[in-house]
């Protein structure tokens, strides 16, 4: 397969040309963001009531939900990657980190703008920073989330100046220092991730009344961080599938020939992840004697779960590469991203409220949904962009490691 | 480092934080000031009638929008209501069986510890040496955690308003208190269903009527621990037919309890307390992570050093084995001196080639 990437000159330094073309794709991209400017308009003029089903009994929903739980704990394969490569010095995986950093990077940031909707006072955000409220988990996850985007901002200003540095040489001498302090960022930013991937559990930690016995363990915490790294792993491969799909010409060799390398090793990291989480969650659940909730609607949901979205894609993972099959790993990957997530959504919402009559329980009407649809619209399309201009599922010719 | 290696790493994390969660149990530390002689209010449920004039004193008190249903309307009882941001409290009615039906008062609960304000990252929750919860609008940021946090379902938030939205809920009358006023809504109850004293003094009281009348009370003063303790208890009637509990035992109370909505599985620690274990891992993770991997990264550059040293070595010594090959033939053929004379050539023309190389790598 020939090989087009674009490198941008001092000259033509923008390379619209992909995203500017009326394929079906752009054209849908175009009409979600024309929805999802609309619904912003009608939030931020007519209040959160106006565009969500939020109520007093469910004040958090699919923005928390899915934005905010889902967003980070999908954007884990940056700090998972980074820690595999630069830490462990795992250089077979070089090719995989820049794509990892980006998706994080861009994860964490729209979470950050999806909270501006959930927020009754958005502008106030930086409020915590003034009263910090200590005691609060969510500060905690605030005050992470904040650090680690600075970080993850640091981590990947390299492939912008990159880009720009023709054109503005200033940005070369600070790449340079980016990348001295490189091991540095990594090693903040795992500590980071830590704390707030498991902190997202622990915010639910102080409602075990509301939240069903068979997902409310004072283990949440570890529960988070543990199937945030299988979703590091699993968003890697799953990416990886998805921007061969679509961006398979602005792939260099190196990235080409370490890809089928780095789904097969990320499989078996996952699979033994999601084998350990699957065991801990069993054992929780019975040691927390939470045997006899298995046998109602609630139990068939969590046996779905465990069993079809946790087991099945750690035993596809093991298989995949164990053979060597590329395809069944990405297929183990849609099914551990989308267990992930609707592990994510069973605790912020079915499993939450679990008490209340169905007449009072939530469900998210479509504007709502449509500013889910809206972020990440944007993340994909700012990922394009991105790839389009920076080098990211290549390495610049001016910028090669020395191996 | 391998891949089994690198997955033992991170597991650290895991039982870090499973550490961090088994100290919940013996913590023990109040976030909030107990205030030992703080105001409560202990509402009987068996003198209560359901005729909503509490909820009427509250309207009046706090200047609250007017309801579209009059407060003598008591028909609305029936329906399973909850408090919003013009309603901080009503009053339902509960089916207890054999025909018996009981009201009782929804507001906050003023906790001792309170579950709101250890959730607000923002810290807009105080509480009172009154024994009032309070909110101060001020810096709210409307995250909702509050609401989420709150085991009883009572702060509400104004999401039809669009600039400022916020946090509505029950203040124990605060400003009435200062002033030496009763609460509206104790004010206005004409069956004396609400009690207002010191809380100390109200559980003396609560069993003081328990014990002249066993048969009319479940023996569980509701607010006494749960939830840490709360300044608002309630006293329910034991449901007909169903014998007295131990006093004070939440396991056996739970189904009659669970009849008027109210939760005896909470616990009697603050609900706060509960993820001060998980918190209480943040500075282990501050202190060990950085070491674990920085010390990891080491060994990895010192392995790749290695590495790199002991192919070095076995390049020179290749070359050395090559180049005394080559000289021992030419010895044999023309003589020692033509060799050293070749030796010290081909030394120099390869040091001069290693140079060249390894500055070209440099440009690079
Ligand atoms: S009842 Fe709820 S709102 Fe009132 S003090 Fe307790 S936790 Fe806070
Ligand atoms: S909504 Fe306001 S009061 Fe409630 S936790 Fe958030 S910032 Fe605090
Ligand atoms: S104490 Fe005051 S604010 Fe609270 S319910 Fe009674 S009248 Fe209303």
């Amino acid at each position: 397969m020939e090989h087009k990437i674009v490198i941008p000159t001092k000259d033509k330094m923008f390379n619209m040309g992909p995203m500017l073309s009326l394929t079906p794709g752009n054209i849908i991209t175009y009409i979600l963001l024309a929805i999802g400017l609309v619904v912003t308009i009608v939030r931020f003029t007519q209040g959160i009531g106006a565009v969500s089903n939020l109520d007093d009994y469910q004040p958090w929903g699919m923005w928390i939900g899915f934005d905010l739980l889902c967003g980070v704990c999908l954007a884990a394969g940056g700090y998972f990657t980074t820690v595999a490569c630069y830490v462990m010095g795992m250089k077979q995986f070089s090719s995989a980190a820049r794509p990892a950093v980006l998706t994080a990077f861009l994860g964490y940031l729209f979470v950050v703008i999806a909270l501006l909707y959930d927020l009754g006072h958005p502008l106030r955000l930086p409020y915590m920073f003034f009263f910090p409220g200590t005691t609060s988990v969510l500060f905690e996850v605030g005050l992470c989330v904040a650090t680690y985007l600075t970080v993850l901002f640091l981590e990947f200003s390299v492939a912008p100046c990159e880009w720009l540095g023709k054109k503005f040489p200033f940005l070369l001498t600070y790449r340079h220092w980016i990348e001295k302090i490189g091991i540095l960022l990594t090693i903040m930013g795992v500590c980071l991730s830590t704390l707030h991937q498991s902190s997202l559990g622990s915010l639910f930690l102080i409602c075990p009344g509301k939240l069903h016995p068979l997902w409310y363990s004072p283990f949440l915490p570890m529960f988070f961080f543990v199937s945030s790294m299988a979703a590091g792993a699993s968003m890697v491969v799953f990416e990886g599938m998805l921007s061969h799909a679509g961006m398979h010409e602005y792939m260099d060799k190196k990235h080409l020939s370490q890809s089928a390398g780095v789904t097969l090793s990320f499989s078996k990291a996952a699979a033994m992840i999601l084998f350990s989480y699957f065991i801990m969650r069993t054992v929780d659940m019975l040691v927390h004697g939470n045997v006899v909730y298995l046998f109602s609607s609630y139990g068939m949901w969590w046996l779905l779960e465990m069993f079809g979205f946790v087991l099945t894609p750690a035993f596809l993972y093991a298989k995949g590469s164990r053979d060597l099959n590329v395809p069944l790993c990405r297929a183990a990957s849609v099914m551990a991203v989308a267990g992930i997530v609707l592990n994510r959504f069973t605790i912020s919402m079915i499993a939450y409220n679990y008490d209340l009559p169905a007449s009072d329980r939530y469900f998210p009407n479509l504007p709502e949904i449509m500013v889910s649809v809206f972020v990440v619209t944007m993340i994909v399309t700012a990922y394009r962009f991105i790839c389009y201009h920076m080098p990211i599922l290549y390495e610049h010719p001016d910028f090669k490691e020395h191996d | 480092m391998n891949r089994r290696k690198f997955l033992t790493f991170m597991g650290t994390a895991g039982v870090v934080s499973a550490l961090g969660t088994a100290k919940v149990a013996e913590a023990g530390v109040h976030t909030f000031p107990y205030y030992d002689n703080g105001y409560g209010v202990l509402h009987d449920m068996t003198r209560c009638i359901g005729c909503r004039q509490c909820e009427a004193g509250c309207n009046k008190v706090n200047n609250l929008k007017k309801p579209d249903v009059p407060f003598t309307d008591v028909t609305v009882t029936h329906k399973r209501r909850r408090t919003t941001t013009t309603e901080w409290t009503v009053v339902n009615r509960y089916d207890l069986g054999h025909n018996e039906f009981v009201f009782r008062k929804i507001q906050c609960f003023h906790c001792n510890d309170p579950a709101c304000a250890s959730a607000c990252f923002t810290k807009c929750y105080k509480k009172n040496p009154d024994g009032s919860v309070t909110y101060d609008d001020t810096q709210c940021v409307g995250c909702r955690y509050c609401m989420v946090a709150c085991p009883f379902y009572i702060p509400t938030f104004e999401y039809e308003e669009a600039f400022d939205p916020i946090i509505q809920k029950c203040t124990f009358c605060h400003n009435r208190l200062e002033k030496g006023q009763l609460p509206g809504c104790v004010e206005s109850c004409t069956m004396d269903a609400l009690t207002f004293g010191r809380r100390k003094d109200l559980i003396n009281i609560a069993r003081k009527r328990i014990a002249e009348n066993p048969d009319k009370y479940l023996d569980y003063i509701y607010g006494e621990h749960d939830a840490g303790g709360t300044a608002w208890m309630v006293l329910m009637p034991k449901p007909k037919g169903m014998p007295q509990i131990a006093t004070g035992n939440a396991a056996e109370a739970a189904p009659a309890m669970k009849k008027i909505g109210l939760d005896t599985h909470l616990g009697t620690q603050p609900m706060g307390e509960l993820t001060y274990g998980a918190l209480g891992t943040v500075p282990m993770i501050i202190s060990f992570w950085p070491v674990i991997f920085g010390g990891a990264y080491g060994m990895t550059k010192r392995r790749e050093a290695i590495a790199k040293a002991n192919q070095e070595k076995a390049v020179a010594e290749e070359r050395q084995k090559t180049l005394e090959t080559v000289v021992q033939c030419i010895e044999k053929e023309q003589g020692k001196e033509a060799a050293d004379k070749a030796r010290a050539a081909m030394t120099a023309a390869l040091d001069e080639q290693d140079a060249k190389a390894e500055k070209g790598g440099e440009d690079k």
